[in-house]
């Protein structure tokens, strides 16, 4: 029993890297209808660049310069490539957003070398225990810090001028343009944010897999698309609820399949983020929370 | 009646407007595009003709993403999963069955190549269910996630694949008891050339046949405007799941082909990069164009070529893996540069370009 609460604690650690994604992808489709299938290489030059400044400037100061200097770039991003599309077919703004992918991800690639390298987390292997249950420092580190994050978030769309201008042209574009919001200042904070975020979750990615970084950190980044498919593009909540409920299946699986599926080798868990969300969208077409498009003639 | 020369564009009746060569003068082209295409294997040399086929293969892959993607507008980023469908069922059904790998030893080429055709066509209607129930971005989702399933389950099926990072042999194409890949009066790579250029033209001239008729036509009313299409008595699941079980069907000869000169492939290949790369293929070529999928197709089969000769122009690239910027990161970067900047600065493609070219030449004088 303490195996499987050890496997759920691990799972909801995993689980916040999920949200964190998450809600990046979700504010970006709430601003432009458009999946931006550039934050996995966001989150990988993220990752990238805490393991050249964590060395120089140390672990917790390099992690928000990395954030913000990743949010600098998916401005720059923004602005160049994504701006010029606004109004063109949602698809082609999508297919845009995956060429970027492949150029971020091949130029941070080549500052990665041959090894892994390090992240220089002070976490590593520590573990805590919590009554019978085991868990890892770093699971305890990243559900804390995603839910900070994703409170603050919550408080930043409720409070703030251009939160409310976010809420406002998500629910309607024109109208919003017409009340004197720019819509353009919502795209740019959008990309800015979910930059920052990817560059959080890519830190604790990068240290759930042995506290080093390699080429492949951005499929943890894909596997954050079935959260966002689960929970319905539109909604945080779901986007939050996604993360954690994938990543507990993800962990419970992954301990439990050689008992479970035996005649199976490889691991399991690498996709079950995807048979989840293939099972749940044969029942709910738009997700858990995702609002139902409405067809009219 | 056609006019000996006609005025271009100008249709005087519904069957010219439908017609495949609406003009002479696209008839001629076309011809002797294909006479010149038939003798190139005798005048170049055969590294170039081995890419070349590749570019041939690709261009028949390319096409059927082009049917779902393209005309009926429903975005697919699963095209290596039916590739790799394609590929392993042609190498089960030709391999040797006294091999180590799972293989049948049917070496006809029309067998495997229809067997993997109608393979990868089972799985794309097994598929098309779901993708009916979705649109837009969850499809392309959805069908991501197809390429990942698809590589693992690839992985899992040892006595097919072999297991992960672990080659096998791809299907031997042998025709009318003369096995293509052997030396002979003509080499490999000619004979590998004509051989795919054969079947482009076959698989080509079908999806334009499919494009200008009744399916063709529901399906880009689908991409135009689901629900107006459906209004108007298009039976929006039906041609769903025909868009997705031939698109699959192409994908899965492309697959069979695709691999005939070099011999073996590993699960690996099915990745989201080749996903990346077909689509690349169709926006670099044209979207809803066949012949420009063509040129898209060449385009990206030439970029390896392309990358390997640039070292010597831009003296820091280096050729070797282990340094960078090397050549391989250098093709990579250029998936995505081309697929942002032809989104960018030209929607339309290289057929768009060529579409200009032909504007120009055509309203001569007074072209502006």
């Amino acid at each position: 029993m303490s195996d499987l609460l050890g496997s759920i604690a691990g799972g909801l650690g995993q689980g916040s890297i999920y949200a964190l994604l998450a809600v990046g992808f979700v504010m970006i489709y709430k601003a432009m209808g458009v999946i931006s299938f550039a934050q996995p290489a966001f989150m990988m030059a993220g990752a990238l660049l805490v393991t050249y400044l964590a060395p120089e400037i140390g672990f917790f100061l390099a992690v928000p310069v990395a954030a913000i200097a990743i949010a600098g770039v998916s401005l720059v991003v923004e602005r160049v490539a994504i701006r010029p599309m606004v109004g063109k077919a949602v698809f082609v703004i999508a297919i845009i957003t995956i060429g970027i992918d492949v150029i971020v991800r091949t130029v941070a690639g080549a500052f990665i070398g041959r090894d892994p390298r390090p992240i220089g987390d002070p976490w590593g292997n520590a573990t805590v225990s919590i009554g019978s249950v085991t868990v890892y420092e770093r699971h305890i580190a990243a559900f804390i810090v995603a839910a900070v994050l994703v409170a603050a978030l919550f408080a930043f769309f409720r409070w703030t001028p251009i939160g409310l201008a976010m809420r406002a042209s998500a629910l309607d574009q024109e109208a919003a343009m017409a009340q004197g919001v720019s819509v353009g200042a919502v795209f740019a904070v959008s990309w800015g944010l979910a930059g920052a975020l990817a560059t959080v979750a890519g830190v604790f990615a990068a240290s759930n897999t042995g506290g080093t970084m390699d080429r492949n950190l951005w499929l943890v980044a894909l596997a954050a698309l079935p959260v966002i498919i689960l929970g319905g593009l539109d909604s945080f909540g779901g986007a939050v609820l996604g993360g954690l409920i994938i990543g507990v299946v993800q962990r419970v699986v992954g301990d439990y399949h050689r008992e479970w599926f035996p005649f199976l080798d490889t691991n399991l868990f690498l996709i079950t983020p995807y048979l989840v969300m293939f099972v749940v969208l044969l029942v709910r077409p738009y997700g858990l929370f995702g609002t139902k498009e409405v067809e009219r003639v | 009646m056609r006019p000996p020369w006609g005025r271009p564009e100008l249709y005087s009746d519904y069957k010219q407007d439908m017609a495949l060569f609406d003009t002479r003068s696209k008839a001629l082209g076309t011809a002797v595009l294909l006479v010149v295409a038939a003798l190139l294997p005798l005048m170049t040399p055969d590294d170039l003709l081995a890419i070349l086929y590749t570019g041939l293969v690709l261009a028949i892959g390319a096409i059927g993403l082009n049917l779902v993607t393209g005309y009926a507008g429903q975005v697919s980023l699963g095209h290596a999963f039916f590739v790799g469908v394609g590929a392993y069922t042609a190498a089960v059904i030709s391999g040797d069955p006294d091999a180590r790998r799972l293989g049948y030893g049917i070496e006809f080429v029309p067998l495997w190549l229809l067997g993997a055709g109608a393979v990868a066509a089972v799985f794309g209607a097994i598929v098309a269910p779901l993708a009916t129930r979705l649109r837009g971005l969850y499809l392309a989702v959805v069908t991501l996630g197809l390429v990942f399933i698809g590589q693992y389950f690839f992985r899992e099926f040892r006595e097919m694949s072999g297991g992960a990072e672990q080659s096998r042999g791809a299907a031997e194409p042998v025709l009318f008891g003369m096995n293509l890949t052997d030396g002979g009066a003509f080499t490999e790579e000619q004979k590998l050339f004509w051989f795919g250029l054969v079947l482009l033209v076959i698989f080509g001239v079908l999806a334009r046949n499919i494009a200008r008729s009744r399916v063709g036509r529901a399906f880009q009313a689908i991409r135009d405007r689901d629900v107006a299409a459906g209004v108007m008595g298009v039976n929006l699941t039906r041609y769903k799941v025909i868009a997705f079980t031939i698109s699959s069907f192409y994908a899965g000869v492309c697959g069979a082909l695709l691999y005939a000169g070099i011999g073996s492939f590993t699960p690996e290949e099915f990745g989201l990069l080749m996903s990346i790369q077909f689509i690349a293929i169709v926006l670099i070529g044209g979207v809803a164009t066949i012949s420009g999928t063509i040129m898209g197709a060449m385009l990206i089969a030439m970029l390896p070529r392309i990358a390997e000769e640039l070292p010597a122009f831009v003296p820091f690239l280096s050729t070797s893996a282990s340094e960078s910027p090397n050549v391989f990161q250098f093709q990579e970067v250029m998936y995505g540069v081309l697929i942002v900047a032809f989104l960018l600065f030209e929607p339309r493609g290289l057929f768009g370009i060529w579409h200009r070219i032909r504007i120009y030449w055509k309203s001569f004088p007074f072209s502006y």
